[in-house]
This record gives structure tokens, sequence and C-alpha cells, in this order.
């Protein structure tokens, strides 16, 4: 089998994912989006793991998915905060990092 | 002994101005005369014992106060010299510094400033003191700095009328201009004969090894400080407006100090001055047309202070005569002989005006000699003195110049020369005559107090006196080289043509002026060019003062604003617009933080890629 589909399935991922952080604005989807990216990094990291034969890659993998489940829970309380604190989940609305007083 | 008499007058100067800025209000005159005068008593007879010393011994004395700079091999000591010259100097520097100081006691009782002035007027002395007793030109020059500065604290003592200000400044600015080409000439003296160290003495045996052209344009530089400080064409022009001072000031400026440091200082470096005779020459030449210019001007003026400035200008115009075609002894004698019968016609000219309730104007005074005559008879001696009538100091120094530019063959320098002795004695006597005789137009007088008598007497006799000194003087000093060959038949007829001249400038002011006395009028071009002093001042103002302030309204109006602000305006414009583009950058969205992190990365991606192929 060749892992140069697998490869570019990867790099499709991931790019799809940070397309979606730049351009969405809606928090739920910017969430997806690096879900995607993280999916993408995980299938690399399976794929290596099969051409080296070596199962540690793959264990690594399954491990990374526990977390993903963990981190989604997080992720969506963080949301959930941040729609209490200004009653929206648009991302433009957050813009506490730029100086007070400008735009 | 040389350290005190350089240090004593610079402590007394401190102690006054600590007392008197410590309550400036306070009435202290006693203190402050007994400081002022008895510092300058001590500074005198240590002085003259110098003098005393140098002359028995014939050695000069050497002191050092103290190394003042050492790198490597060169030092500088702030070291003095008492030679002949400088012996000579300081000798009569303080003796009539002195009696100048006693006079002021009178003159300025009652100012408020009294404590200030006795300050200013040590510092004064001590800063003249430093110049004379130097023993190397860099010392020399901060005496010369510091006569500078003190006549220009004094010339401005009464700060409280602006034009003072104003002819103080004139005075410290054209000094300036002097010392630029006074430190000119020291520096490149320096860097042509200071390798062996830079004392006179070092420079003296150094000097023959440097090309005639470099020491002529030394000496030229050199002159012209000495222009500054003595008062000669073209930077003469602040010594009549120096009569802003009160009058023991301008005694002091004309007679002792400052003025005579020009001459003085030509004589101290009369061993460059002989070996280039031509920069001698030209020195002579501006002497000669000083004097009489100043004399020409002297004849139409009306305010006394101010014909007796343009006389010192025009008797540093002979001494530069005399030192310029070498004959040294005679210059520093006519500097001797000058500063008794000068000291006494300033005192007597403010014994005068402070008894006419501070009048100037000689054309309001008249018939004084009832009233004051003790001043007159001493103005009297110092105005037979200065026109070079016998036996009268005057005239043995004036006619010694004179003597020396006939015989070493300056005849036009002698007619000239000739001509001002005339004109001199013409405007001295008309002073003389108008103040004193004429009729009479006096109000009340104000009496005058023995501090401001006593010294106008002891003056008087060394005016009468000072001019049989000298041919022990001459012995003395010699620096002179160069000697005369003149038959005594020849010397006794120019000598009488002398008294003939003089004589007839006192006849032709005793027939306009002894008995009525008029202002001259500017009623023909010439009167009018001559009391306006040839425009002079006018004309420095056009040719100098216009073009440097239309520069300087140019650079404060245009080339400021709208050349440098312009450029730095569009520096700080570059800055603030490329701040806030890159502000926009940052508007808080994470998102585009995202992009700009990806447009990094790409960037460097390409740059791996392309450049190192990758």
């Amino acid at each position: 089998m060749n892992p140069d589909m697998f490869f570019l399935l990867a790099s499709v991922l991931f790019s799809i994912g940070l397309v979606g952080i730049i351009s969405r604005r809606n928090l739920f989807i910017v969430y997806i989006s690096i879900e995607l990216m993280l999916s993408s990094i995980n299938l690399i990291l399976a794929t290596l793991s099969k051409l080296s034969n070596d199962p540690a890659g793959s264990v690594m993998a399954l491990i990374i998915i526990a977390v993903i489940a963990a981190e989604a829970a997080l992720f969506l309380a963080i949301i959930i905060h941040l729609n209490r604190l200004k009653r929206s989940i648009d991302s433009d609305d957050f813009k506490e990092l730029a100086q007070k007083g400008d735009s | 002994m040389l350290n005190l008499i350089v240090t004593i007058p610079f402590l007394s100067a401190l102690i006054l101005a600590l007392v008197y800025l410590y309550n400036p209000s306070k009435k202290r005159e006693k203190l402050y005369a007994s400081v002022g005068v008895g510092s300058i008593l001590i500074t005198t007879i240590l002085s003259l014992n110098t003098l005393y010393q140098v002359v028995s011994s014939g050695e000069s004395i050497n002191t050092l106060l103290y190394e003042w700079i050492s790198i490597d091999n060169f030092t500088i000591n702030l070291a003095f010299i008492a030679d002949p010259l400088s012996a000579v100097m300081i000798g009569f520097i303080t003796f009539i510094g002195l009696l100048i100081h006693i006079y002021a006691v009178g003159y300025m009782s009652g100012d408020e400033g009294f404590g200030k002035f006795f300050s200013y007027f040590n510092l004064f002395m001590g800063s003249m003191l430093l110049l004379v007793l130097a023993n190397t030109p860099i010392i020399m020059f901060i005496g010369w700095e510091l006569v500078g500065l003190s006549s220009y604290l004094l010339i401005g003592y009464y700060h409280r009328d602006g034009a003072n200000i104003k002819a103080a400044n004139k005075a410290f600015i054209l000094n300036r201009v002097g010392d630029f080409g006074f430190i000119m000439g020291i520096l490149i003296l320096f860097l042509v004969a200071g390798s062996n160290g830079f004392t006179f003495t070092d420079i003296e045996s150094g000097i023959s090894k440097v090309s005639l052209t470099t020491l002529s344009f030394i000496g030229v530089l050199l002159f012209v400080g000495a222009m500054g400080k003595s008062a000669q064409i073209p930077l003469y022009v602040w010594l009549p407006d120096a009569m802003a001072g009160p009058t023991p000031v301008s005694a002091l400026i004309h007679a002792a100090t400052m003025v005579t440091a020009g001459v003085y200082m030509v004589a101290r470096f009369s061993f460059i001055y002989e070996l280039i005779p031509n920069v001698g020459e030209f020195i002579a030449i501006i002497g000669v047309s000083s004097a009489l210019f100043a004399a020409i001007i002297a004849s139409y003026q009306s305010d006394i202070k101010k014909i007796l400035a343009y006389s010192t200008m025009s008797q540093l115009g002979y001494m530069f005569v005399a030192v310029g075609l070498g004959f040294y002894d005679e210059g520093i004698f006519h500097v001797f002989t000058h500063a008794f019968f000068k000291a006494l016609l300033f005192m007597g000219a403010g014994a005068v005006i402070i008894a006419m309730h501070h009048e100037q104007n000689i054309f309001k005074m008249g018939g004084l000699k009832k009233e004051l005559k003790l001043v007159y008879i001493t103005m009297f001696i110092a105005t037979l003195a200065i026109s070079g009538i016998p036996p009268f100091a005057g005239f043995f120094s004036k006619d010694a110049i004179l003597i020396s530019a006939y015989t070493s063959g300056y005849t036009t320098i002698w007619v000239l020369a000739s001509l001002t002795a005339a004109l001199t004695s013409y405007y001295m006597f008309r002073l003389l005559f108008v103040v004193f005789h004429s009729k009479e137009n006096t109000k009340s007088l104000v009496k005058l107090t023995p501090s401001m008598t006593v010294p106008l007497v002891i003056l008087a006799i060394g005016a009468t006196l000072a001019g049989f000194a000298q041919n022990g003087f001459s012995e003395f000093l010699s620096i002179t080289n160069s000697s005369l060959n003149i038959e005594h038949s020849l010397e006794l007829m120019l000598e009488s043509l002398n008294v003939v001249l003089a004589l007839i400038g006192m006849g032709v002011a005793y027939k306009l002026y002894s008995k009525d006395a008029i202002e001259a009028k500017a009623n023909t071009l010439v009167k009018k060019v001559i009391i306006n002093k040839f425009y002079i001042d006018e004309i420095y103002e056009l040719i100098i003062m216009k073009p440097i302030v239309a520069a300087s309204k140019l650079i404060a109006n245009v080339i400021d604003p709208k050349g440098f602000d312009l450029v730095i305006k569009l520096n700080v414009w570059i800055y603030r617009s490329t701040g806030e583009v890159f502000s926009k950058l940052q508007n808080g969205l994470v998102r585009y933080y995202a992009l700009y992190m990806i447009i990094g990365v790409s960037a460097m991606s390409i740059y791996i890629i392309i450049k190192l192929g990758v």
C-alpha cells in the first residue's frame, strides 16, 4: 500500500483545519478545525508506525485519541464559559488581547 | 614672594565676594575698603621689594606655585618669573593700582555694591599680575582672559542701565576677537617650538629653528590679540564705550592694567618680533594710524571721559610704534610714564565728575579752577605731561619714541606721530581750559574726600618726576637691540621741535577755549564725520552686525523650522505611521494571529525550498 496517499490525506486534513481556524468565527467550528488538525497528526503518527514496523507509534496514536476525548470535554467547558461571559460564541467578540481603547 | 603677589589679590577678591554675598545689603564699607585696599597694599610692598631685588641683583627671580599639567615629559607649571621687564611692570601696576584703590574708596562711597566693586577690583589686579608674571604663554593667556572677564564685570558695573551692559558686552566680544588671534598664535607657536618645554626662555632658545614665514604668521596673530586688548585699529571701538563703568575702573583699565597688556605682550615676545621686522613695521603703522585717528576724534569729543579714552588709544599707538620698530625700552618706558599721568587724568576727571554731580559734558562745566584748586593743579601737571612739555614725564618718553622713529628712517611714521603730538596737546589743553578756565558755569559743588585728593597729589609728583628715570630704565630693561646713533645737535633740534609743536597745540587751545567755550557743531561735512567718530561704529554695525543678525534671523525663522525641523518631523511621521500599520495587525483576534503564524511558517518553508533546494 502506498503511504503517499496517507500523507496526502493528512496534509489535506491539516490544511482544512488551518483554514477553518483562520476563516471561521464560530467557536465550535474553530474547535472542530483544531480537532481535525490533531487527527491529521495522529494519522501521520500511525502511518509512520506502520511504515517502520514499530507498534509504539500506533500505541501513542491510541493514547492521543483518549487524550482528545478528555480535551473535548475541557474545550466544551471553556466554550460554555465564554458564552456565559458575553452571550456569544463569535470569536471576534473576544478581543481582550488587543490594546485597550484601540479599535 | 611672587606667589604671594599673585595670590593675595585673588584671595582677597574671594573673601570680599563671600562676605558680600553672605549679606549684600549690609553696609560694611570700612571692612571692604580695608580688605580691598590692604591686600593691594601688601602686594605693592612685595612688588616694590621684588623690583628692588631684581634691580640690585640684576638677576631674574623664578618661583613655582605648583605643577599644573604633567603629561609624560611635558609639564606646565604655574610658575612666575620676575625679570627686569615684568618686575618693572608689576612695580608700577601695583603702585598705581594701589592709588586707584584708595581713590575708589572715596569715589564709590555710598554705593550699594561697594563690596562687589572691590572684589572685582582685586580680581582685576590679580589677573593683570598673573598675566605679567606668567612664565609661559599659557598662564599668560589665563591672566589675559581673566583681565577680559573682570573688565567686563567692571564696565557693566552700573548694570541697571541697559546701555552699560551693551558697552560691557561690546568690550567682551571685541576682546574675544582679539583673544582668538592670540590663542591661535600661541597654539601655532606651541606646534613649532613647544617640544622642549613651553616657558618663554624655552621658546626663545628654540626659536631659531622656526621658519620666518611661520614666525611672521605667529607674530601677526599675537598682534591681533594685542589689538583687542590695547584698543588699536580696527578693534578699538570698545574703549570709548568702556567709559560706562565707574571712573576708577576707567583709570585702572587705562593706566595700570588691561590696555598695557598688549604692549607688554609684544615686548615679552620681543625675541620673536626681532626676527620679523616686517611685522614690526606693520605694528608701527597700525600704531601710528591709531594714534592719529584717535587724536582727531578726541579733538571733537565733548564727554570728558571719552576724550581721555581716545587719548589713551592715541598714546597706546605711540607705544606700538616704539615696540613695533624694535624700541622696546622706549615703548615700555612710555607705558610707565603714561600710567602715571593717565591715572592722574582719570582720577582728576572723576573728581570733577563727582564735584559736578555726575556731569560729564565738558561744555557744561567751566571756571572750576577756583573751586577745585588741587584738582586743577594736578590735572594741569598731567596735561603738561601727556602733551610732552619738559620737564614732565611724557616729554621724555614720547620724545624717545619720536627720535627713535626718526633715526631708524621711518620718516612718514615720524611725521604722523609728531602731528599727533601737536593734536594731543591741543585736545588735552582744550579739555583743561574748557573745564577749568572758560566762563564760570558752576552749580554748588560736591565736597571731595581726602581719599580722592591724596592719590592725585602723589600721582602728580610721579607724573613730574617719572621722566627722569629714563636712562636707568633703559639700562635696566635693555631689551632693545638696536642702538641709536644720533648727533647731539640733531637730537636737541628734534626735541625742541616736539616742544614747539606741543606749545602750538596748547596756544591754539588757549585761544579758542580759555575765555568762552562753545561746543563744536556739526555744521560742515568734515566736522560731522569727525564728531560722529568717522562713523566707525555704524560701519561695523553695517558690515558685521547686520549680516550676522540677518543670518541669525534666516536660520531662526527659515532654515531651522523649515529645514532641520522638517527632517526631524519626517522621521517622526515615518515611525508613527509604521507603528500605526503594525498596531492594526495586533487586533486581539486569535485567528489573525494564527494567520500570521501561517504566513511566517510559509515564508520559512519557501525560503528553505528555494534557497536550500530541499
